[in-house]
């Protein structure tokens, strides 16, 4: 079995460059550690999922990689400099999409663009690429009411792309649309990694998904919230995508992941 | 509304109303009432006079500035406390005090602060319409989803940005609601006004019309308000409307 197994500390994949690396961190609510003295690395170009039961502080992670929390201590890091607050550099995709309801998917799309001031038929030109790409074109009128969920998040997706950030964080982000469209996103997601040359942190509570979006697996378990495993799957990455849910590989990192977080599950 | 099968246009109740007007007053039930026609021919009688046009001019002038007052300042600053628990702690007591307070009663106190001029009348004005206003800006910002706020600042929204790009359009649905009550509420506080500070405009009027006894007078200019403070009240919640479609999607 192809299974990397190893303690968070020694974390070190040789395999390619780090893009994003988290410190020590530890983030406490009042007498609440929400994370405790936790260590993780992200390489560059590849998908990192972030897995755990819920309450586990995935997505308190995420927002402070994004800049929108602020840890109680520890760093964290983006291509080498430390990381102060939200940037350029970092994009993120919200689990319930956070589109402007006022707004069409054209404004929305280039709605990033707009806060760098970027000038209007320049930021509409980059969104109208980026919302055909993730599939929507003809909808660059529509109000976000009007799509249904799925579509929602394809544009959610578009303007994080449009930015052209080089992390791309994702919390929970087809935990909101329904089975079928989730299982074409995560297709979809796959290409994405494999075209757009972005590192990508995705938060999911689905051991499937991450499996099967994967590069690498960060398992976090609570109370305290640490890194209690990291997994790279590695015999199926680059098979066709309907083959990978019958491969044995994934399967037994499925049951296995499974068996590791059954206990905490209440 | 459907009637034997015709759709019958909007308010079609004035009709009904009208014509029981028009019966009690031919009745001559009591000079307080006299007939509609009687009414709308003193209307169109009074409304070319110069006295009538002055009186507009006067009130319409405390109107419009009072309401631009308590808009352009009420607005920010219930946007302002919805966000910041500081500002909110200290001003919120004051809001609903003033919201509930006999307003009427603190008119002879902007008497002696201000004079017996349009000052004082501008300011009555400003105190009826802007708390209900600041009170629903207020409640507007503290519903908006937490999301859109981290997605703005995750792309790097200014504070600027943030006020004008999101705070404002998340909470104006409800700001178009606090405005269209407040603007009825300027209407009251502008005769108000006018009648006890210094007479002039409508409220002269009204002040003219009824000690004289010229009930026809008096129900003409008071038909005019309404449908001025109607016509108004009726143009905000029609752009209530147009925001309608993403205020329960927020």
């Amino acid at each position: 079995m192809s299974l990397i197994k190893e303690a968070p500390a020694t974390a070190e994949p040789a395999l390619s460059e780090i893009a994003v690396s988290v410190r020590n961190i530890s983030k406490n609510y009042g007498a609440v550690e929400a994370l405790k003295d936790l260590t993780l690395e992200f390489p560059r170009g590849q998908l990192t999922s972030l897995l755990g039961p819920s309450g586990c502080g995935k997505t308190t992670l995420l927002k402070i990689i994004a800049g929108l929390l602020e840890p109680t201590s520890g760093e964290v890091e983006v291509n080498g400099k430390p990381v102060t607050g939200p940037g350029p550099n970092r994009a993120f995709v919200f689990q319930d999409f956070a589109l402007l309801p006022w707004a069409t998917v054209m404004r929305n799309v280039a709605f990033g663009l707009e806060l760098r001031s970027i000038n209007k038929s320049k930021r509409e030109d980059i969104a109208a690429k980026y919302i055909k790409e993730v599939g929507l074109g003809g909808f660059e009128n529509s109000y976000p009411h009007e799509l249904s969920g799925g579509m929602r998040q394809r544009v959610g997706l578009a303007r994080a792309l449009s930015v052209d950030a080089k992390v791309l964080l994702m919390d929970e982000p087809f935990s909101a649309v329904d089975e079928q469209t989730r299982r074409k996103f995560q297709e979809d997601l796959l290409g994405l990694v494999q075209n757009e040359n972005k590192t990508f942190i995705f938060v999911t509570h689905s051991i499937e998904e991450a499996v099967y979006v994967s590069d690498q697996i960060a398992i976090l378990l609570p109370r305290p919230s640490r890194v209690s495993e990291i997994i790279r799957p590695s015999g199926f990455r680059h098979k066709d995508h309907d083959q990978i849910r019958r491969d044995p590989e994934y399967l037994d990192i499925v049951d296995d992941i499974w068996a590791s977080l059954r206990s905490y599950v209440e | 509304m459907k009637l034997f099968g015709y759709n019958l246009p909007g308010m079609s109740s004035l009709i009904i109303w009208g014509l029981l007007w028009e019966l009690i007053g031919q009745l001559d039930v009591t000079f307080f009432v006299p007939p509609l026609s009687e009414v709308l021919a003193t209307l169109f009688e009074i409304i070319g006079t110069p006295a009538f046009l002055k009186a507009l001019g006067e009130t319409g002038y405390a109107f419009v500035v009072g309401v631009f007052f308590a808009v352009f300042i009420g607005i920010p600053v219930g946007i302002l406390m919805g966000r910041s628990r500081l500002l909110d702690e200290l001003l919120l007591p004051w809001v609903n005090v003033f919201l509930s307070a006999p307003l009427t009663a603190l008119v002879p106190v902007l008497m002696v602060l201000f004079g017996f001029g349009m000052k004082s009348i501008i300011i009555t004005t400003t105190l009826f319409a802007i708390w209900i206003i600041i009170l629903n800006s207020r409640a507007g910002v503290k519903q908006i989803n937490r999301s859109l706020v981290e997605m703005a600042k995750s792309f790097g929204a200014s504070p600027a940005d943030a006020f004008f790009k999101i705070y404002f359009w998340a909470a104006l649905p409800e700001i178009l609601g606090g405005v269209r009550i407040g603007v009825i509420r300027a209407v009251k506080g502008v005769i108000i006004g006018q009648l006890l500070i210094s007479i002039v405009g409508f409220g002269a009027l009204f002040e003219l019309y009824s000690s004289n006894f010229l009930m026809a007078h008096f129900w003409a200019v008071l038909i005019v308000l309404f449908a001025l403070a109607f016509t108004i009240a009726e143009f905000l919640a029609y752009l209530e409307r147009r925001v309608a479609y993403y205020a329960a999607k927020r």
